[in-house]
């Protein structure tokens, strides 16, 4: 019997099974940001081992509040950056030098397929489109991790989703990400690792691979995959070519290497779904569950407040090209407001340099730091209540940008499409200008 | 070991997720015990009144994939901090289970007919639950309506983890 990609990197990594289906493994990498790691170390040095396993295994950056809003805020960032000074922790990045977690780090070339990596946060799983198995976890199990560079996870069960076809022009990622957790539901995938496979897998890159796998928890999956390929050397080559670490002399080695990561053909799985992405059309969730998905074109009209681009999910340079083209030579409608943030520093860099940056201030857009930011609501574009946000984040959850804040999540290019128009649109219905129905006059307003 | 067990709290919906438990605005908190104040700010649930339903609660009775979304360990944090070890449901996201066990609490999962039978028998009354890890046991009894008994189905990674108090315990002296 064969073993999926999952199985491979458990059997490899197994530290010991001290119970039935308890598998503690070594860990590769282990991540952390400013929000969950501070009560970690501080936990760690009231034991009396402020210790680290191996400072060059972990990473760490200042993301979720970039730079500090309040004293508090601060202090976190303060804990994370003095820890990492005293661990020798060397891969630091700071303010003005980071990014989001979950776009900053495989940007780095941290992540490379067969790895075990975790962090304190539960869209770690969008590192397993290198063909690794990342996991978010609370702060105890990543106390740990920073200690002993070990975690423990229950059997490496798989769900495997085959996307068929290829995606129709205006069709993007995000759109087949949400057609998936839309028909497997919010706990469909709940213990198990999400699989993503098939023709419109191989066609993606590795920005797009990145997005499927951000949102395998949204299903409830410890860590999403993708099978390394190509694409995926193409993006490491950098680091492990002979311009970096000089780990593979040519591609071909290093993707015959890489090669060992994929699941057997006749390896099993504990569940499978096929969907023809041919069919797709843009999405977007309405409610406050991110399986509560509709076809954008029967939300048309809905009034919005606020429009963010950006996170973990959809602030690559990509995304920003894919919204920056919807909003080529204009401007947004007069009662949104707009909010783009890049998700690194080196997003940014290249947006500017592209010239995307312009597009988005010239169309009225607010340029924000790169961060995690708004998508939680804990700076950067807090809703007030009532407002409406079509966002290309990944949890429209009660409350989640804001309290009593109503989000709906879809592509950068719908996100780029409501903006103009002022209520949720596609960005087909802009094109043709399709005039969006004149808002209500805002209370207050004279 | 924690104490385990008291009276219940029903929550009555599935996929009451971490953002409900203790919002993200509060994960600035730098002590376990400040997050107290905060617990389930943002639910909405008709029948639940924060100020009127926690008191004296221990148990959090709810349905399907509770403590869904993110993986703040502030939430299992945010109940104890208010006295609730123990969450009982018919299924829990994996890394809230998982941090739930971390902490030495309790994250019970029982069949969907005995939530069912537990809100439409209970809900409304003063339940109490008694946890009883030796014969592996959930008893819940209220006065107007008698007891229900459920298996507790528990692992040895979990029975290990409430035992020894959690995850550092038990992980700092073996690896």
């Amino acid at each position: 019997m064969g073993q999926t990609l999952a199985e491979k990197i458990f059997a490899s990594h197994l530290v010991e099974m001290p119970f039935e289906n308890t598998w503690v493994l070594k860990l590769d990498r282990v991540f952390c940001h400013e929000i969950t790691t501070p009560i970690a170390i501080a936990d760690l040095v009231e034991r009396g081992v402020d210790r680290v396993f191996d400072p060059g295994r972990i990473k760490a950056v200042i993301d979720h509040v970039s730079p500090a809003k309040d004293s508090k805020t601060a202090e976190q960032g303060r804990a994370l950056r003095l820890w990492a000074r005293r661990q020798g922790i060397e891969d630091f990045f700071d303010i003005g030098r980071n990014g989001v977690c979950h776009a900053i780090f495989p940007e780095k070339g941290f992540v490379r397929p067969g790895y075990t990596l975790v962090m304190g946060d539960s869209h770690t799983c969008t590192h397993g489109a290198f063909g690794a198995f990342a996991a978010g976890v609370g702060t105890t199990d990543l106390e740990i991790a920073i200690l002993k560079g070990v975690c423990a996870f229950g059997k490496p069960e798989t769900f495997r989703v085959d996307l068929e076809g290829s995606l129709p022009a205006g069709v993007f990622p995000k759109d087949a990400i949400l057609a998936v957790i839309a028909k497997i539901g919010v706990a469909g995938a709940t213990n198990k690792v999400v699989e993503f496979r098939g023709p419109v897998v191989d066609a993606m890159s590795m920005e797009g691979r990145m997005t499927l796998c951000n949102m395998a928890v949204e299903a409830g999956g410890t860590s999403g995959v993708c099978m390394p390929d190509a694409t995926t050397v193409d993006w490491l080559w950098p680091f492990i070519g002979p311009a970096g670490e000089g780990e593979f002399a040519s591609k071909e080695e290093a993707l015959a290497d890489y090669s060992r990561w994929k699941s057997d053909d006749d390896a099993s799985y504990a569940g499978r779904i096929s969907l023809d992405c041919s069919a797709l059309e843009p999405l977007v969730t309405t409610g406050y569950s991110p399986d509560n998905v509709v076809p954008l074109r029967t939300m048309r009209g809905t009034r919005i407040d606020q429009v963010y681009i950006g996170s973990c999910t959809n602030g690559r340079i990509e995304d920003l090209r894919e919204a920056a083209a919807v909003l080529q030579g204009r401007t947004i409608h007069p009662q949104v407001r707009g909010i783009v943030s890049p998700a690194t520093q080196a997003v940014y860099a290249a947006a500017l340099e592209e010239g995307i940056l312009e597009t988005f201030l010239k169309a009225g857009f607010c340029v924000a730091s790169p961060g995690c930011g708004a998508c939680l609501g804990m700076s950067n574009g807090v809703l007030a209540s009532g407002e409406t946000c079509a966002s290309t984040t990944n949890r429209n959850f009660s409350g989640r940008m804001g309290r009593g804040g109503m989000i709906h999540l879809m592509s950068p290019a719908s996100a780029a499409a409501a903006a103009l128009a002022g209520t949720l649109a596609t960005a087909a219905d802009v094109a043709k200008g399709l005039s969006a129905p004149e808002p209500a006059k805002q209370e207050g307003t004279k | 070991m924690k104490e385990l067990g008291g009276r219940l709290l029903f929550l009555d919906r599935n996929d009451i997720n971490t953002d409900e438990i203790i919002p993200a605005r509060y994960l600035n908190e730098d002590s376990k015990l400040a997050l107290k104040p905060y617990l389930f700010e943002d639910l909405e649930l008709p029948g639940f009144d924060r100020t009127t339903s926690l008191p004296g609660k221990r148990v959090v009775l709810s349905r399907a994939n509770f403590g869904c979304g993110s993986s703040r360990e502030h939430a299992p944090w945010a109940l104890e901090a208010n006295g609730i070890r123990v969450v009982v449901a018919e299924s829990f996201a994996r890394i809230f289970r998982r941090n739930m066990y971390n902490c030495g609490m309790l994250a019970a999962e029982v069949p969907a007919r005995v939530v069912a039978e537990l809100f439409d028998r209970f809900s409304g009354t003063d339940t109490e639950l008694k946890v009883n890890l030796d014969s592996m046991l959930l008893r819940f009894e209220a006065k107007e309506t008698g007891a229900l008994e459920a298996p507790l189905s528990l692992g040895g990674f979990e029975l290990a983890m409430l035992r020894s108090g959690g995850w550092l315990d038990f992980a700092a002296t073996r690896y």
